[in-house]
């Protein structure tokens, strides 16, 4: 079976596929054989990165833990250093401090004493003591029910799901317990200080339990938040905002950026919004909303709409490739920032959604009703959605499941033509 | 099914022949007095009935207790109020004022009034949706219960939650799902080991919840965490429709936790239980030995829920036995007037009493109103960190934070 099969672009594509694939480019769909970390082409060298000490003390809604929250916004980039970190380092860096800053904070998880299996957590029993810092059972019911014992008691609680596939024998703890337990005790009880940490989206080689994106299954839990970042500085700003949050927060991490995402993250104590997305390009043609490892797939996908590479120059009209297309990163998930993508869509008139997860009841089904309700009247096209297939993640193929740079321009080109 | 169910029944011995077979009594009224000082503010000294306990991989309590005659005064007095509650709330979803869903816990009363006559305020209790008397009797009012069951703003969650859904500072409330609670219990039992704190935790569930998997989760990180977790199966024999012996492999509930010490207590005698409470009080907090698991073999009249008429899986015969012959509060007044502490009259004095508070409770209860429309939205998300709205049915009701 070919899962390219039915559009129109994809067809004349594979050739394309092929061929680009013998010489590494940086469409990163298409590398042969990836190193056994997970290496992203298109991430070593996506411009979205904040890879200088100025860009990344600039990173735009950082608050500063040492400011006064209440003072007029400024940015002063003097004084303040940064040092280099990938993905990993930088939510080991956020742990780090929320372990140092409030007493009460714990991390626990499976293998998080000796590093975690992605070494999130490395050093930090060390540092901070092996009662702080502990390893549980695999036992992930266990774990979130654990945590939420915690949190009910005013304890910060850092809990790891190894992987996100593994978060569902919690699921009845989170969406029933975490996200309920205020509402139902009538504001007298929460778990706010409880923070889930999770690696999710896919690694090119996880398959059905390695691969999936299961942020779409909580999007229903009100009293939930969830958050996924897409980079060194985002993870670190998003997870410290996390774990400070009054609401339980389920933090996504996707995993195959933990080694290949690296910017100059700010050493000092900072958060990120929660509930705000980002636009990363600004536009006036088309939104290109995302969240987690596609932003990079799509910020590959505009590099190719620009200048086409010479196979792929005869199915992209001359006249498209000037669109001033918006890219958005949600980050967010749940609160969704709908003013931001509903007012870029008003101003666009085309919308994109792009995530790993399956289309079928996916959060791109709910930004999209959502947003059809809102702008019906400004769409000038279908609001398109660019999704892994509605199938489990198989071994085989996963880089067909997920949607890559072509499937990206495909639906580009398509709602810009439309 | 009907022919494997019939195997499994036969071996079932005549009652009188069961003794052979060791296991805990159940009957209410079976401890004997001692000595008792003619100073009636001095302590009675009091025997337990030799089968009050059956101990797994730890020695069984001592028999000899003592106790006030004002205590237990007292404790009648609380398992008289529980009582009345529960059948007022019976009456008042009878009536259909109370609607939803409702699990009372008429005849287990020597659990709730025991466990906390054995505990300290700073201990935390956590148990299922069978939660009314423990709200109550861990800092709630009789009011806030009957109000929340009614969804009245003067519920205890404000009449946002319903029956399972009540909590104070030191009980961590019903839980509607069945064994959801029993890890959040190991969790608020670390919290109290990690801050040093002299307490421990209470976990409560029922003979029908054993058979979750996460209770047994919750059972290995205490046992391996050295936690003061409490494990409480409250068996009252039936999990739902399905007998204990139909549901469970092992029906021997305090010798579930593997590794972890239980004991099996008389959950009809309130001596007994507020003696294994004691017990279980020290073994975590004073001696530091880690989870304990207690069974407290007790027996509901009543159904399961209120859809549950409780008479389609035994015999109404079963349920006016232990009525008539293991009633806990019988058991008490028993004791009372057989030990003069109080009599007949006195006791009449107390039960008039426990019945006026809970028919005054109710009046308040049904005086207040019904949350505004506005509460809907609260208490989902931290005050001001919500999304920008909620959606309701319709663009008018959508709100706005």
């Amino acid at each position: 079976m070919n899962p390219l099969k039915g559009t129109y672009l994809s067809r004349r594509l594979s050739s394309f596929y092929l061929s680009v694939s013998a010489r590494h480019s940086r469409c990163n769909s298409t590398s042969a054989t990836p190193p056994a970390d997970g290496h992203l082409p298109s991430v070593a060298s996506s411009e979205i990165l904040r890879t200088k000490r100025e860009a990344g003390l600039r990173t735009p809604g950082i608050k500063w833990a040492d400011e006064d929250s209440s003072a007029p916004t400024r940015i002063i980039v003097g004084g303040r250093e940064t040092r280099k970190m990938n993905t990993y380092q930088a939510i080991r860096d956020a742990m780090s401090i929320a372990l140092a800053k409030d007493e009460s904070t714990v991390v626990f998880g499976e293998d998080v004493a000796f590093g975690g299996v992605f070494r999130c957590t490395m050093g930090l029993a060390e540092e901070f003591g092996k009662e702080r810092v502990f390893n549980t059972p695999l036992t992930e019911q266990g774990i979130a029910g654990f945590g939420i014992g915690l949190a009910l008691m005013g304890h910060t609680a850092i809990a790891e799901i190894q992987f996100a596939d593994y978060i569902l024998p919690a699921f009845d703890q989170i969406v029933n317990e975490a996200a309920k337990i205020r509402y139902r005790s009538g504001g007298g009880y929460n778990a706010g200080g409880l923070t889930i940490r999770t690696p999710t989206m896919s690694v090119g080689h996880g398959a059905l339990y390695h691969s999936q994106s299961p942020e779409g299954f909580f999007m229903g839990a009100s009293g939930l938040k969830v958050v996924i970042p897409r980079s060194p500085i985002q993870a670190k700003g998003l997870l410290l905002s996390s774990i400070r949050d009054p609401n339980p927060v389920i933090f996504m991490e996707p995993k195959i950026l933990y080694r290949s995402a690296v910017e100059q993250v700010p050493i000092d104590d900072y958060e990120l919004p929660l509930g705000e997305a980002e636009v990363l390009i600004p536009g006036s043609d088309l939104t290109l909303l995302t969240w987690g490892t596609p932003v990079y797939h799509c910020e590959t996908a505009l590099h190719l709409l620009q200048s086409p590479p010479p196979e792929l120059q005869p199915v992209i009209p001359a006249s498209l490739r000037s669109a001033n297309i918006e890219l958005i990163d949600l980050r967010s998930i749940l609160p969704w920032d709908v003013k931001t993508v509903a007012e870029s869509v008003s101003r666009t008139g085309r919308l994109v959604i792009v995530h790993e997860a399956g289309m079928t009841a996916g959060v791109g089904a709910e930004i999209s009703a959502e947003i059809q309700k809102r702008c019906f009247l400004k769409l000038n096209a279908p609001v398109r959605r660019v999704t892994g297939w509605d199938l489990p993640v198989g071994l085989q193929y996963e880089k067909f499941n997920i949607p890559d740079a072509i499937r990206i321009l495909d639906a580009v080109v398509e709602t810009l033509a439309y | 099914m009907a022919s494997l169910a019939r195997v499994r029944l036969a071996p079932r011995l005549p009652a009188g022949l069961r003794v052979q077979v060791r296991s805990v009594q159940t009957t209410a009224d079976l401890t004997q007095l001692r000595d008792k000082p003619s100073d009636p503010s001095q302590p009675i000294t009091v025997k337990l009935h030799e089968d009050s306990f059956q101990s797994y991989l730890c020695d069984k309590p001592d028999l000899e207790v003592q106790v006030t005659g004002e205590e237990l005064l007292t404790m009648y007095k609380e398992m008289q109020t529980m009582r009345r509650m529960e059948m007022a709330a019976d009456a008042l979803y009878k009536a259909k004022l109370i609607r939803g869903f409702c699990h009372l816990a008429i005849g287990q009363e020597a659990v709730s009034v025991g466990l906390e006559h054995g505990i300290t305020k700073d201990d935390r209790v956590i148990t299922a949706y069978r939660c009314h008397p423990f709200a109550v009797l861990r800092g709630g009012t009789i009011k806030g219960v009957i109000g929340e069951l009614l969804g009245r703003q003067a519920g205890m969650s404000h009449g946002k939650g319903g029956s399972m859904h009540i909590f104070t500072p030191s009980f961590f409330g019903g839980n509607g799902i069945v064994g959801a609670q029993v890890p959040i219990g190991a969790g608020v039992s670390f919290a109290q080991k990690y801050m040093g704190e002299k307490t421990c935790t209470f976990a409560l569930y029922g003979d029908g919840a054993s058979n979750q998997g996460q209770v047994f989760e919750a059972y290995n990180m205490a046992k391996l965490w050295n936690l003061p977790t409490v494990f409480v199966c409250e068996n009252n024999k039936y999990g739902m429709g399905t007998s204990a012996a139909r549901s469970s492999s092992n029906t021997e509930y305090f010798k579930r936790g593997d590794k972890i010490p239980g004991l099996q207590v008389n959950g009809m005698d309130i001596l007994a239980t507020k003696h294994a409470v004691e017990y279980a009080r020290k073994w975590t907090v004073d001696d530091q030995n880690g989870p304990l698991l207690l069974e407290f073999v007790t027996y509901r009249y009543g159904g399961h829920s209120m859809s549950d008429p409780g008479t389609t899986y035994r015999t109404r015969e079963e349920v006016q036995r232990m009525r008539s012959t293991q009633d806990p509060i019988r058991g008490l007044q028993k004791y009372i007037e057989e030990w003069g502490v109080a009599n007949e009259q006195e006791l009449k004095q107390l039960d008039k009493e426990a019945k006026a508070e809970v028919d005054a409770a109710v009046e308040e209860a049904k005086a207040s109103p019904e949350p505004l429309i506005k509460d809907l939205w609260t208490d989902i998300y931290y005050k001001n960190t919500e999304p920008p709205y909620m959606r309701g049915r319709e663009r008018e009701e959508v709100h706005h934070y």
